[in-house]
């Protein structure tokens, strides 16, 4: 089953993480990376939050098309089947921060419906299915993929809270500043793109 | 002819003054992602539209059957069903536009514009104005993917729906094909949009302190 090594799995987990990060290689998960704005302590419990929910949804995604939707020859449902588990997933999700968790959960209780909808959980659940990752493997990506969904997300809150004192112009208030400070970020990140693994 | 000036003024709400991803922020992941060219921006918003619609159409006509608290999962497995026939529809009729979109295709499915139309218009308004406003939003997505990608394409290829428009000596800007020049160009777009916003809101006031003044 594991037909990859050690080495090999850290190897796509860095790349997952740096060189083909999810916001800014891919794009996946941009709108809440844009319309959120917070500092970068709640951004990174956010980040935490989804993580958990990629990193789940990619093995539980992966264990229904595999065990469920592959026999019954049913793959072109994988779409709403895929939803559903995650729907599922962050409904529960939800309940545990509640109980465990409440000062995070009450800081956090606006975004969480959006994580569920968040691109780059049904992204990172599709992906693994399109490139025949094993189980192993699907989750390894999940994880490192999330990891960089939360590093993006920490370092533009910190770039975010420096933007908050500058004067614009009118026209280049929040919204479109924001935007551009994405791109100079997304133009740094690119810098890694020459890293072939 | 009052109901035919309704439709219209939803139709440019829709496009202009609450246009879902250049005001509202609605969408923002398939704007950036696919707008590297014309075609598959006209193809994302057509797809985006006609899943619209038809959700809208279906939760509205539900809406006296689903139990509020299990809304949102309910909105999710209808949107997701629509977006299923989708897809499988445009991978056997234009499978070239398919495979071009990618996973951005199946993605529909967590387009928010889609979900916030359904949750906050389909399930409380009529069918027929649900189908409008389905229509309307769908037409202002597809025209900020038009905005977005017509910059794009034409500067980060230098072609326009394949047609080469600078002749062969261009060096196009790469940049412009790069997730960097997706958040550029849509936060130029945007700027422009917020200066054509505060515009007529200073000339509104300043029509109002002349009337106030006669």
């Amino acid at each position: 089953m594991i037909s990859l090594s050690f080495s090999q799995t850290l190897m796509l987990m860095f790349s997952a993480i740096i060189v083909e990060n999810l916001i800014f290689s891919k794009l996946y998960g941009a709108s809440p990376f844009i319309k959120v704005s917070e500092t970068p302590i709640t951004a990174l419990g956010m980040g935490i939050v989804t993580s958990v929910a990629i990193t789940l949804s990619s093995a539980l995604t992966w264990i229904v098309y595999h065990l469920i939707l592959e026999p019954l020859g049913l793959e072109h449902l994988k779409t709403m089947a895929f939803i559903l588990v995650i729907v599922a997933l962050v409904q529960l999700l939800e309940m545990l921060l509640r109980r465990f968790t409440p000062s995070l959960y009450s800081s956090l209780r606006t975004y969480t419906p959006f994580i569920a909808t968040n691109c780059a959980v049904l992204g990172c659940a599709l992906l693994n299915i399109q490139n025949n990752y094993n189980f192993i493997r699907s989750v390894c990506y999940g994880f490192a993929a999330s990891i960089g969904f939360t590093l993006a997300i920490v370092i533009f809150a910190g770039v975010r809270a420096r933007i908050e004192f500058a004067t614009p112009p009118r026209a280049f208030k929040e919204f479109p500043l924001t935007l551009i400070a994405a791109a100079l970020l997304a133009m740094a990140f690119s810098g890694f793109s020459g890293i072939k693994l | 002819m009052s109901k035919n000036n309704g439709f219209i003024t939803q139709l440019k709400n829709g496009i202009f003054d609450n246009n879902p991803t250049l005001i509202q922020l609605l969408g923002l992941c398939p704007a950036l992602a696919i707008t590297t060219s014309l075609s598959n921006a006209i193809g994302m918003g057509v797809a985006t539209t006609a899943v619209l619609i038809c959700s809208n159409i279906l939760i509205s006509l539900l809406r006296k059957f689903i139990p509020s608290k299990v809304r949102i999962y309910t909105f999710v497995i209808i949107i997701s069903g629509l977006v299923t026939a989708a897809e499988m529809l445009m991978k056997s009729f234009f499978f070239d536009l398919y495979t071009s979109l990618g996973l951005f295709v199946p993605l529909i499915a967590v387009n928010c514009i889609i979900l916030e139309g359904a949750d906050s218009f389909a399930s409380k308004n009529k069918v027929i104005t649900s189908a409008i406003d389905g229509l309307s939003m769908g037409l202002g997505f597809t025209v900020a993917l038009i905005a977005v990608s017509i910059i794009r394409e034409l500067l980060g290829t230098g072609t326009i729906l394949g047609f080469s428009v600078f002749g062969a000596s261009y060096r196009p800007a790469i940049l412009f094909t790069l997730p960097a020049g997706a958040f550029l160009t849509l936060g130029l777009i945007a700027a422009v949009v917020q200066k054509a916003r505060y515009a007529k809101e200073d000339r509104e006031k300043s029509k109002g302190r002349e009337e106030e003044r006669v």
